[in-house]
């Protein structure tokens, strides 16, 4: 029998140190199905989870995998799923359910080319857009995005954290580059790694409300068969979780699921830099791009030029402050993504018009080599 | 002269009061709609049956009979549309005490959600998965289903169905479900003996309740509110063990009713845990013997 943390140093991949994140934040299900470049992750969590007493599945598709790891949450379990871009589409569906009735989980996507079957074993960064309005009606969502196997590690802890005390899934945006990179992972000692888990109800079960909002503006969540008589559905529904169709409902309904993201981003949006506090021409990044735009960074700096990196971990919900800050004192922004300019875009609208905003990217298939993201540095501005 | 007795303000309260979320009330079926009635039948079964119902939960899918989970005082979820199983999968892995009912229509489980119900059927998944089979979509306004009888009229098939429906008691027989039974919401006291059966059976257990639909379906196919039922009782032919290849629904020759699969194989969690988790089945044994 192994731990749920393996403490140590080891040479891993990030689909690897993913799964091993997702056991260290006390994940005890896994609902899955293959596909490339994600299925590392299943195949570690099969091995894996039983030996900490937890629970692998591979399901027919993955519209019932998104479904399991939902029922698995509500039957008071951490419980995640990994896929890439056409998985992603079909768990559009039950994503939309778990931020209707506020089922904490997680869910991996290793990005790969699309659209359709597109490029399956060559990464890109092309479902960012997808991650924030993929399913259907208004929401808010929490996407974070790695940048190497270690970071995978520990952000896979942080997302479970987050899912637990905001009551949403949350999702993991990484890619196939990292996925698939092997490199050093150290594994902290358990007592060492902070775990959050949903807060639990209190006081009377006959007149509990699974949806009113406690101080941080989340309900506490109780599991099935405690004894709460919980009703849980997808229509819109009153704090008592019963469903309501009217204007007004929809709107509280609608506050309690935006809310509680809009007046909590300082807990949530996590963002790093590199020689960014001179800098007069700020390269916006996230996941593997931030590590190639770092060493075209460096390579800019040495040329005289005064760039900095601003690394996006949390991309949903987006650090406008942040970019509208920087915008009033730079020359302007680089975006760099392995996609046709998606983030570029929110790039551009917190800018807000007053600096020019480039975008470094192409359609998918390899990173982005530093010298392309240096030559815009050079002549662009 | 008899007195008229004065009717006391409080109304009398129903028998399974204590299993419905009065609060709820009025539902929203139809007049002439057999739903209420398999509900009712679910719900007298599952107090019959003994099982501790705070461990029991009720799952639905989308649609007329997935609203039953909505009336039901017991842990339910009303999840999307032809999801209930899988999300039902989920909570019973994560844990296994869970009695769990799926409570869902024939358009939601077996045309949407037909992979689901299939691979759960295959996995021996340890549920009760009612499917109140109305031969159409009644929420949308009376649609072809998976179950729509070859040419029936509905609002996509003016002309008739050209298509064959599902014989569903087969396909659940050839999908390994330990426990097959299909019944009209006519026969209530069968109807209610099986599903009692199949909560109390371990295993994938699926139980078809044939019930009218008036207002979308029967109105399209020349039938007046009782006419459904009339066929119900005229062309009922209790077989049980009947072969299932044998019960395509067929409304001029007979429709076979009974108990047609009663069989034990070993459920996910069983083989999960003989295979990956030995140690909790001898925690399981230990438990059992002290």
């Amino acid at each position: 029998m192994k731990p749920a943390v393996l403490t140590g140093e080891y040479f891993m991949t990030g689909d690897v140190a993913c799964a091993e994140g997702a056991l260290a934040a006390g994940c005890r299900f896994f609902g899955g199905y293959p596909i490339t470049p994600a299925t590392e992750i299943a195949e570690r969590m099969a091995i894996r989870l039983p030996h900490v007493d937890g629970c692998f599945i591979q399901m027919e598709d993955e519209i019932a995998a998104m479904a399991t790891i939902l029922g698995a949450s509500w039957g008071g379990v951490k419980s995640m799923t990994a896929t890439s871009g056409p998985g992603f589409s079909l768990m559009m569906e039950n994503i939309g359910l778990g931020i209707c009735t506020e089922t904490p989980c997680v869910v991996v996507n290793v990005q790969r080319g699309g659209p359709s079957t597109g490029l399956p074993t060559h990464g890109a960064q092309s479902d960012m857009m997808q991650a924030r309005w993929g399913s259907h009606g208004d929401y808010e969502i929490i996407a974070m995005a790695p940048s190497s196997p270690q970071e995978i590690f520990y952000l896979t802890i942080t997302a479970f954290n987050l899912s637990e005390k905001y009551r949403l899934p949350v999702l993991i945006m990484t890619d196939e580059i990292i996925g698939h990179m092997s490199e050093k992972v150290i594994i902290p000692e358990a007592k060492l790694i902070k775990t959050v888990s949903r807060p639990k109800p209190k006081g009377r079960k006959d007149h509990f409300k699974p949806f009113a909002p406690g101080p941080n503006g989340v309900a506490p969540m109780p599991a099935a068969g405690e004894g709460y008589n919980l009703h849980i559905t997808g229509l819109t529904h009153d704090e008592k979780g019963y469903p309501v169709m009217a204007v007004e409902t929809q709107a509280e309904m609608m506050a309690r699921i935006t809310e509680k993201i809009q007046r909590n981003l300082d807990d949530i949006i996590r963002t790093d830099s590199f020689l960014l506090d001179d800098a007069e021409i700020v390269v916006v990044s996230y996941g593997i791009s931030a590590r190639t735009s770092m060493a075209a960074v460096a390579e800019a700096r040495k040329l005289g030029i005064k760039a900095g990196l601003l690394r996006l971990v949390t991309i949903w919900p987006f650090p406008e402050d942040q970019i509208r800050t920087l915008a009033d004192r730079v020359k302007g922004f680089v975006t760099v993504e392995i996609n046709l300019g998606q983030i570029h875009r929110e790039v551009e609208r917190c800018a807000g018009g007053k600096v020019p905003v480039f975008l470094v990217g192409h359609p998918g298939g390899t990173i982005i080599h530093p010298d392309s993201v240096v030559k815009v540095l050079k002549e662009a501005f | 002269m008899q007195e008229i007795p004065t009717p006391s303000k409080k109304q009398p309260s129903h028998p399974l009061d204590d299993l419905i979320r009065t609060d709820r009330l009025p539902h929203i079926w139809c007049p002439g709609c057999g739903i209420g009635t398999v509900f009712s039948a679910c719900l007298t079964a599952l107090k019959v049956s003994g099982i501790n119902l705070r461990k029991t939960v009720m799952v639905s899918g989308i649609g007329c009979s997935g609203r039953a989970a909505g009336y039901v005082k017991l842990d339910s979820f009303h999840t999307t549309h032809g999801r209930a199983i899988p999300f039902a999968t989920g909570l019973k892995l994560a844990n296994p005490e869970l009695n769990i009912v799926v409570f869902s229509g024939d358009g939601d489980l077996f045309a949407i959600g037909g992979n689901h119900f299939i691979h759960a059927a295959r996995r021996n998944m340890d549920m009760t998965v009612i499917c109140v089979n109305n031969l159409n979509y009644g929420m949308t306004g009376g649609q072809v289903a998976a179950t729509t009888p070859h040419l029936a009229k509905s609002t996509t098939t003016p002309v008739g169905n050209p298509e064959t429906p599902f014989n569903l008691p087969l396909m659940a027989y050839a999908c390994g479900a330990t426990y097959v039974a299909r019944w009209t919401m006519l026969h209530i006291r069968d109807l209610t003996d099986s599903i009692t059966e199949a909560i109390c059976k371990k295993g994938f257990s699926f139980i078809e309740a044939l019930s009218p639909c008036p207002v979308n379906y029967g109105r399209r196919n020349k039938q007046k509110p009782l006419d459904m039922l009339k066929l119900y009782q005229e062309k009922a032919i209790i077989k049980n063990d009947a072969d299932p290849s044998t019960l395509d629904i067929d409304f001029e020759k007979g429709i076979i009713l009974g108990k047609f699969v009663d069989l034990d194989r070993q459920t996910f969690t069983e083989q999960y845990d003989k295979i990956y988790r030995p140690s909790r089945l001898q925690e399981n044994v230990s438990e059992l013997s002290s």
